[in-house]
């Protein structure tokens, strides 16, 4: 079929073109852009006045809820073409983790036989997203990860991330992180400033994002490793990124449209709507979030959609922090046994179990961690755990402690 | 469910529907609190104790976080004003069944509830229910988080209007855990509205919020230079978890540096007051002759406490239906 769009706006970045002009398209593909082939005769035209035609957008993060939910991928890449968007980088954070070869197929399969907007699927940069041991990623760029990203935060663990670059480097493969450091980011769900402090909510400082960012480029001087950041919120942030692309760092980033728009104070009365990760900052971080994507600091905006279901927002809009609720927990249930995580945001592990052994005594507490680290054993015990238990060997290491006291 | 744009306290009249935070409340309304409260003051003293301005009316003490003390106060108010009280002591491992917070709500609202005194351990969660009950039914905030504790707040100012008369001639300071303490943040709001002129937030950088100048207070580090010269001292508790740690190295440490010891308090006015919202830790946040001293006001606070709840239940239950 032939078409013909007239009287549009034509922007198209690749081609510099910024302009009233008609495209003419056959069998859909674009033949001409401003006149008319020789002997093009529409057999459908449309009029664009006062419209914007432009090639179809890439959002670099949205969530198509598959592996996890069946039929979702048809629902939401449909959505995403209805709204002119093409191509969907879609994060390994499902349910389970993108971090096999035979998962990300069979997305694919699916992605094709929904055919809806193209998918680029991340994959896992470790097993489960878990942090510890890395996932087969020139595997996965084998059958289709364009890119491979560890969401949330930063690996907890720094030489794990420091591999991760070398061996991403090695199959020169980009990884895409999070500039969160996550035990400065604790449980917060808003950006500490003023509007935290009057409305009494767990704060996420500045310093967990540039701590990560000093982080990340650190290593990358020592690696070479391509970073693609995602979901830059902060001015100090954005400063960072600015003088290490002067630097001359492979580095790119993008930031959610949210954060381009709204601010801490539209929280207001604690509507849930706004309960955002990364949490919305201040005037003054959207301004240098805008001048970057201005002076080409920042790459990119991308939706971040993260389908919630409605109910998930009618609780509050912050819980307490779980350390503490841990502790009250205890109070209120008095168990036998407590299974500590040493990764608690808030309060950690160790110091919930002092606290927990000074005001009852009587409760066995077992901390299981991801850390082997000797010294890890010594505190967890001087802590007043009774155990400690690598979370690899949680079931055999349970069931041989448990069998011993029973 | 009402839309989100609307104010969350007041009607359309300007009135008191819920109380969930001091701050944004017209200085009139408080002042109509604490002017309401001296009428329930002698109320106490009188052989018939109640009075039936909420005959046929069910209160429910909805406490999420358990709170044996604001509750039994909140008890007393209501039954004073002959209202049926309910408790319910909805900890967290019951909603962890899995019944959600609206969902209560929704249930006892079938039940004829006609005002809920909420207290609950994530801030804003009063106003989640607020937005949610139906037009009739009243919520007040009795502490949500770290946000707010507003009637706590709203005693404190009766107890400083009470020995200090004038708002706008006082240096008021408020020591220690700021970061986590609802106490602090609807004292501050009070005293800011009121006319306060010098309200001072004492205690160590780990447990004073970033942002906090901009609630309209000054910043000290130093327990010397926050109560220096002061009328009003309000101690905060200092919660058992948070005295070792990484926000505070030992109790024995913070009593040292931010315990108001009588030698201490000499650096004060010395016809200032001392305040604490209780339980007291004495030999952590207060000496105990401190608590006990001429200059404590710690157990008028308590019986005032009654009187303000009071005042607050007779006053939104007098406001028009939320629209």
């Amino acid at each position: 079929m032939k078409l013909a769009i007239r009287n549009g706006r034509v922007v198209d970045p690749a081609s510099k073109v910024d302009g009233r002009a008609d495209v003419f398209v056959d069998d859909g593909r674009i033949v001409a852009i401003g006149t008319a082939p020789h002997g093009f005769s529409a057999e459908r035209t449309l009029d664009a006045t006062g419209l914007i035609v432009a090639p179809g957008l890439v959002d670099l993060c949205a969530r198509m809820r598959e592996p996890g939910a069946d039929g979702a991928l048809k629902v939401e890449s449909h959505a995403a073409l209805a709204g002119g968007i093409t191509g969907v980088v879609c994060p390994p954070d499902t349910d389970p983790p993108l971090d096999e070869p035979g998962l990300v197929r069979m997305l694919r399969q699916r992605s094709r036989e929904a055919a809806g907007a193209r998918l680029y699927p991340l994959g896992a940069l470790t097993a489960g997203l878990g942090g510890e041991a890395l996932a087969e990623i020139e595997t996965l760029a084998e059958v289709g990860c364009v890119a491979f990203a560890q969401t949330g935060s930063l690996p907890h663990d720094n030489s794990v991330l420091l591999q991760a670059m070398r061996y991403a480097r090695t199959f020169d493969l980009p990884l895409w992180l999070r500039p969160v450091e996550d035990t400065l980011a604790g449980r917060g769900v808003a950006a500490a400033g003023a509007v935290a402090a009057r409305l009494g909510l767990a704060s996420v400082p500045d310093v967990a994002e540039t701590v990560a960012l000093h982080t990340v480029f650190e290593l990358q001087r020592a690696t070479g490793a391509r970073i693609h950041l995602c979901r830059l919120s902060s001015s100090n942030g954005v400063e960072l990124v600015r003088r290490a692309k002067r630097e001359g760092l492979p580095v790119t980033c993008d930031v959610g449209i949210h954060h381009v728009h709204l601010i801490d104070v539209d929280i207001g009365y604690f509507d849930s709507n706004f309960r955002l990760d990364p949490p919305l900052r201040t005037s003054r971080d959207r301004d240098a979030i805008r001048t970057g994507l201005a002076d080409g600091t920042i790459d990119a905006i991308c939706s971040d959609h993260t389908p919630v279901d409605e109910d998930m927002k009618q609780v509050p809009f912050g819980e307490a922090e779980s350390g503490e609720q841990a502790i009250e927990f205890v109070n209120e249930s008095k168990p036998n046994l407590v299974l500590m995580d040493i990764n608690l945001p808030g309060m950690n592990g160790l110091e919930c179990t002092r606290i927990l052994k000074s005001q009852h005594p009587e409760v066995a507490v077992f901390v299981i961690t991801s850390n082997n680290a000797e010294n890890y054993r010594a505190a967890a015990i001087e802590a007043g755990a009774s155990e400690y238990i690598p979370k690899s060997q949680i079931r055999k290491e349970l069931v041989r402690i448990l069998s011993r006291h029973s | 469910m009402a839309e989100v744009g609307r104010h969350p306290q007041l009607n359309r009249n300007g009135e008191l529907h819920h109380l969930l935070s001091i701050e944004e409340l017209p200085r009139a309304i408080l002042e109509r609190i604490l002017t309401t409260a001296d009428s329930f003051i002698n109320l106490a003293e009188r052989e018939v104790k109640s009075v039936p301005l909420l005959r046929g009316r069910s209160v429910f003490n909805l406490f999420f976080e358990n709170s044996t003390r604001t509750r039994t106060t909140f008890e007393i108010a209501a039954r004073r004003l002959s209202a049926d009280v309910f408790n319910l002591d909805i900890t967290r491992s019951s909603t962890a069944k899995g019944e959600s917070l609206l969902d209560t709500i929704n249930n006892l609202t079938a039940m004829q509830a006609d005002m809920f005194v909420v207290r609950h351990a994530s801030s804003g969660a009063p106003y989640l229910i607020a937005r949610h009950v139906a037009p009739h039914v009243h919520v007040i905030n009795a502490g949500d988080g770290r946000h707010a504790h507003p009637t706590q707040g709203l005693l404190d100012m009766y107890t400083i209007r009470h020995y200090k008369r004038d708002f706008t001639q006082l240096t008021v300071a408020i020591v220690g855990d700021i970061l986590h303490s609802r106490v602090a943040r609807s004292a501050i709001h009070g005293l800011t509205t009121l006319g306060v002129p010098e309200v001072r937030a004492v205690g160590p950088l780990t447990l004073l919020p970033g942002g906090l100048e901009q609630l309209g207070v000054r910043v000290c580090t130093r327990l010397e230079d926050g109560i220096r010269g002061a009328d009003v001292i309000i101690m905060l508790r200092l919660q058992n978890e948070r005295m070792k740690g990484a926000l505070l190295p030992s109790a024995q440490e913070y009593f040292r540096n931010y315990g108001l010891t009588p030698e201490k308090l000499q650096l004060a006015r010395t016809d200032a007051i001392v305040m604490h919202p209780g339980p007291m830790n004495r030999g952590v946040e207060i000496d105990s002759h401190v608590a006990d001293g001429t200059q404590s006001v710690i157990l008028p606070q308590v019986t005032f406490g009654i009187a303000v709840r009071m005042a607050v239940l007779a006053l939104v239950s007098s406001s028009q239906r939320m629209q």
